[in-house]
């Protein structure tokens, strides 16, 4: 029965590490491959902590289910080691993890920088938002900015407006501004490795660069209310052609009073 | 305590059970278990008070893991139950999901884990494991419990306040506005304002404990107790103490901030601060606020007491699994001195690694990185604890009883809990696990796995010190693989959640496509989750069948060496037949000194062979 219970602590980290191979095949693990610059970055060091926290796993795992193996093997006329620890070993195991947990801090700072700090943002990126994101229970409201002028932070006339779909050029640096008109809420986007939370009185400046057009999953990961769960979003990644020739459309149904008249048909 | 009398004989030998060695005056049975200032029966009180508290949070979460295997499907049994739901057909509602994960933590955490820690076991074993006859200021550890109850009350009017379906639901976090304004959602109205008067009672009776606790280990250790004798045990609870007086007030604060913000709910008259309000929100069609405040100072003070709160949270654990480690290793414990000066680590860097819960909330990237760095390097004395666990265990003389299981799955599950820490530490990473189940499985690992199955231990390794009985050790085994598969199959596959993208706090994940094919994953999340909660029905049974019919047992039923083990069991008002004095450290297990004595512990009370040293006097 002794044996059992080194075999049950030795059993289940394999099960769990088993789970965890299983587990992209069977669609448990990323939703897709990241789909911008930034997402590579970020599932690169996802990966590199993987591997380090998965070899410390297994070798921890391995020592306790050892220790306790040790322990069930015991004769029972045998005597415990007698000893109060040992200053090297304890010198060992404080600096080699001290350098794993420094080395992995420096390889975060510079992909940190990239997606927080402002003066790192790509100059194309930084030059002019291309929508304003207005978060609000519980729906994602979206501004444009009428073609041929620039975003203010103040709403002006003409500017263009629609709810839960936003329009974006793919393969380019993009800047949007994140705010919320009330509580807070966070701008989640899973398959481009997005997140950033849209705090009450701040406007946020978000960037990223999406690699393919196509449309991709918007939702709020900051609880807002009852009505977290359905703040159901799509951003869609296009050419430039075409996101103008959306916003001129938009344009044109926004002006558009249904009276068929010569100038405003033009 | 001037008197230093060495104990010339030890009692584990012979059991003599004159327990009132100080010969108190008869006490009325509401001044002896009610309303009593002995710190026993106060540890006891808080004790089956978490354990009750620990069913309520269960059920809480029992039902959030049923809307997400079955969402929108009417509940078992308590759909049926109460009126209350018959209106939605025994649904859970959106608004009554987000109640029930905010009270889920509430419970767990104010009522349940603080409290079982500092309360029940910082009660029971401070003046025991110290040689005291008990606490520095007892009446203030009455109040201490005492004032569990009017918090107790707060959540529980909490629930109703707002209308049957508008309990509280704005997270255990509470970030304003949404928690601020009462427009913002069903449960921020008089339910919100109830919560805040109920973490601040816990907050109130947690005060008074730590200013007990740091006194009491400070100024009544028995002669010979020096601080280097302590047991881990008391160690952790001292350093918890330090770290709930120094990270409480902050809280406090926040909370009447909060609760100025939001008066005008509950009076005719309101203060109309507005501390974490900014101006030009339209809330739900409200009228624009007014103010200048600013929501992340809430975020800032709020973790800046509940980071530090984690630790409160694990630490005491910590130091009762080192304890019971080595006793059942029969070994001292690996390390000692590192042991204390990584927990000291632990709580002085938790005071600076708070940060790390705003990574993706909009503060300045700098403090991101430095944040970062310091939660990093809080993983360092954490993984030389578990080094140590495992140099504990090593080449030990195990006894495989429930205690050991338990402790030995403490260590096993602590390690997952801390390394998947390290995913979230690193910012660019935890951008995108923030606020995902992979959060949800990390903390579970570290609150559950870690400090409740170091729980489960304790109960049973004092318990025959606090009724003079055994518990079943079989049923405590049952109870041990039912939780630990149920606790595996419950919150592992959550990490894979996370990496998924699933959003936590969702009531319904699955609007989303993307989400839709993990329901089958989250139903058998949820299957494992109702056999983990019916396990603890062995434990409660078990507890209280063994109060009255357990295997009665002497003083040291478990061969251990600390000062408790020398009182009887259980110890009378005054604890120590005999005022013990210490001779010795706590882990003299297997020494060649106990050899000489045929036995393979020494207590610390037993004198050193004849004509020896006299003891070093702790006090001044």
């Amino acid at each position: 029965m002794k044996k059992f219970w080194a075999i049950f602590f030795w059993f289940w980290p394999l099960v769990a590490l088993w789970l965890c191979a299983v587990a992209p095949a069977n669609n448990w693990w990323f939703p897709s491959p990241p789909l911008s610059t930034l997402g590579h970055q970020i599932d690169g060091l996802f990966y590199l902590i993987l591997i380090i926290v998965a070899v410390t796993f297994i070798g921890t795992q391995f020592a306790l289910g050892y220790a306790l193996w040790k322990g069930a093997t015991k004769g029972s006329g045998d005597k415990a080691w007698f000893s109060h620890g040992s200053h090297k070993l304890e010198i060992i195991w404080t600096i080699v993890p001290a350098f794993i947990l420094v080395f992995i801090s420096l390889t975060q700072l510079d992909v940190l920088a990239e997606i927080r700090v402002i003066s790192h943002f790509p100059k194309e990126a930084r030059k002019a938002p291309a929508a304003e994101v207005m978060a609000r229970q519980f729906e994602w409201r979206i501004r444009y900015a009428r073609p041929g002028t620039e975003l203010m932070n103040e709403p002006r006339p003409g500017d263009l407006y629609y709810v839960n779909e936003v329009h974006v050029p793919a393969v380019q640096p993009t800047m949007i501004n994140l705010r919320t008109q009330d509580v807070q809420h966070a701008f989640f986007v899973p398959r481009l490795r997005v997140k950033q939370d849209a705090v009450p009185g701040l406007i946020i400046p978000v960037w990223f660069e999406i690699e393919q057009a196509g449309e991709y999953e918007l939702l709020c990961a900051e609880l807002c209310g009852w009505g977290h769960y359905k703040m159901k979003a799509r951003i869609i990644a296009e050419t430039p052609e075409q996101v103008q020739a959306y916003l001129s459309r938009l344009e044109q149904e926004q002006n558009e009073d249904g009276v068929a008249d010569e100038q405003s048909s033009q | 305590m001037a008197t230093i009398t060495p104990a010339l004989e030890t009692h584990s030998q012979h059991d003599h059970d004159h327990a009132h060695g100080h010969g108190h005056h008869e006490q009325s049975f509401i001044s002896k278990y009610v309303f009593s200032t002995d710190h026993k029966v106060i540890g006891i009180q808080f004790l089956i008070t978490t354990m009750l508290m620990l069913m309520v949070g269960g059920a809480l979460a029992l039902a959030v893991r049923w809307q997400l295997a079955f969402p929108w499907e009417s509940m078992p049994i308590i759909g049926r139950l109460f009126g209350l739901f018959q209106t939605e057909g025994g649904q859970i509602s959106p608004e009554f999901y987000t109640m029930l994960f905010t009270m889920h933590a509430s419970v767990m955490i104010f009522l349940v884990i603080i409290p079982v820690l500092a309360g029940a076991f910082g009660n029971f074993l401070i003046p025991l494991q110290i040689g005291a006859d008990d606490m520095a200021f007892p009446v203030l550890n009455m109040l201490s419990y005492w004032f569990m109850w009017p918090a107790i009350f707060c959540f529980g009017i909490s629930f109703v306040a707002g209308g049957a379906t508008a309990g509280p639901g704005n997270g255990w976090t509470s970030y304003p506005v949404l928690s601020d304004i009462a427009s913002a959602a069903p449960g921020s109205g008089a339910a919100q304002t109830w919560w805040l008067f109920g973490l601040t009672l816990v907050g109130v009776s947690s005060m008074m404990g730590s200013v007990n606790y740091m006194t009491t280990i400070i100024n009544m250790r028995a002669p010979g107790m020096t601080l280097f004798r302590m047991p881990l045990t008391i160690w952790s609870m001292f350093i918890t103490a330090i770290l709930q007086a120094f990270a409480l007030p902050v809280l406090t604060a926040a909370g009447f901030m909060l609760v100025f913000d939001r008066l005008h709910e509950l009076l005719p008259t309101s203060i109309h601060s507005g501390f974490f309000i900014p101006s030009g929100l339209v809330v739900n069609n409200a009228a624009p606020t007014v103010g200048g405040g600013q929501p992340l100072l809430w975020q800032h003070l709020f973790w800046f007491y509940s980071h530090p709160a984690v630790y409160i949270m694990l630490l005491p654990a910590m130091g009762m699994v080192s304890d019971m480690l080595a006793c059942m290793s029969r070994k001292p414990v690996f390390g000692y001195k590192p042991m204390v000066y990584s927990m000291a680590a632990i709580a002085g860097l938790g005071f600076i690694v708070w940060g790390h819960h705003m990574f993706t909330s909009g503060m300045n990237p700098a403090l991101g990185m430095t944040f970062m760095t310091s939660t990093m390097m809080i993983a360092l004395p954490s993984a030389i604890k578990v080094f140590n666990w495992i140099g504990t265990i090593w080449d030990g003389n195990i006894q495989f009883n429930a205690v050991f299981l338990n402790c030995a799955a403490f260590v096993a599950l602590f390690i997952v809990g801390g390394l998947s820490g390290i995913f979230m530490a690193a910012v660019p990473v935890d951008i995108y696990f923030h606020d995902t189940y992979f959060i949800v499985a990390h903390f579970h690992y570290v609150l559950f796995g870690a400090t409740l199955f170091g729980v489960f231990a304790s109960v049973q390794f004092w318990f025959p010190k606090m009724f003079g009985r055994m518990m079943s050790d079989r049923v405590q085994k049952v109870h041990f693989v039912l939780t630990f598969i149920g606790m595996n199959g419950t919150f592992f596959p959550m990490h894979l959640l996370g990496i998924a993208g699933m959003p936590r706090r969702y009531a319904d994940p699955y609007l989303h496509g993307y989400l839709e094919h993990l329901l089958p994953m989250n139903q058998f999340m949820t299957i494992s989750a109702i056999v983990m909660g019916f396990a603890q029905f062995l434990l409660l049974g078990n507890f209280f069948y063994s109060i009255f019919c357990g295997k009665k047992c002497g003083r040291n039923p478990w061969n251990a060496n600390g000062l408790e083990w020398s009182a009887p069991s259980p110890p009378g008002h005054g604890n120590f037949d005999v005022p013990p004095v210490c001779f010795r450290g706590p882990y003299e297990y297997s020494s060649p000194e106990a050899d000489a004595m045929r036995q393979d512990f020494i207590l610390q009370t037993s004198p050193p062979p004849a004509g020896v040293v006299r003891p070093a006097v702790a006090h001044h």
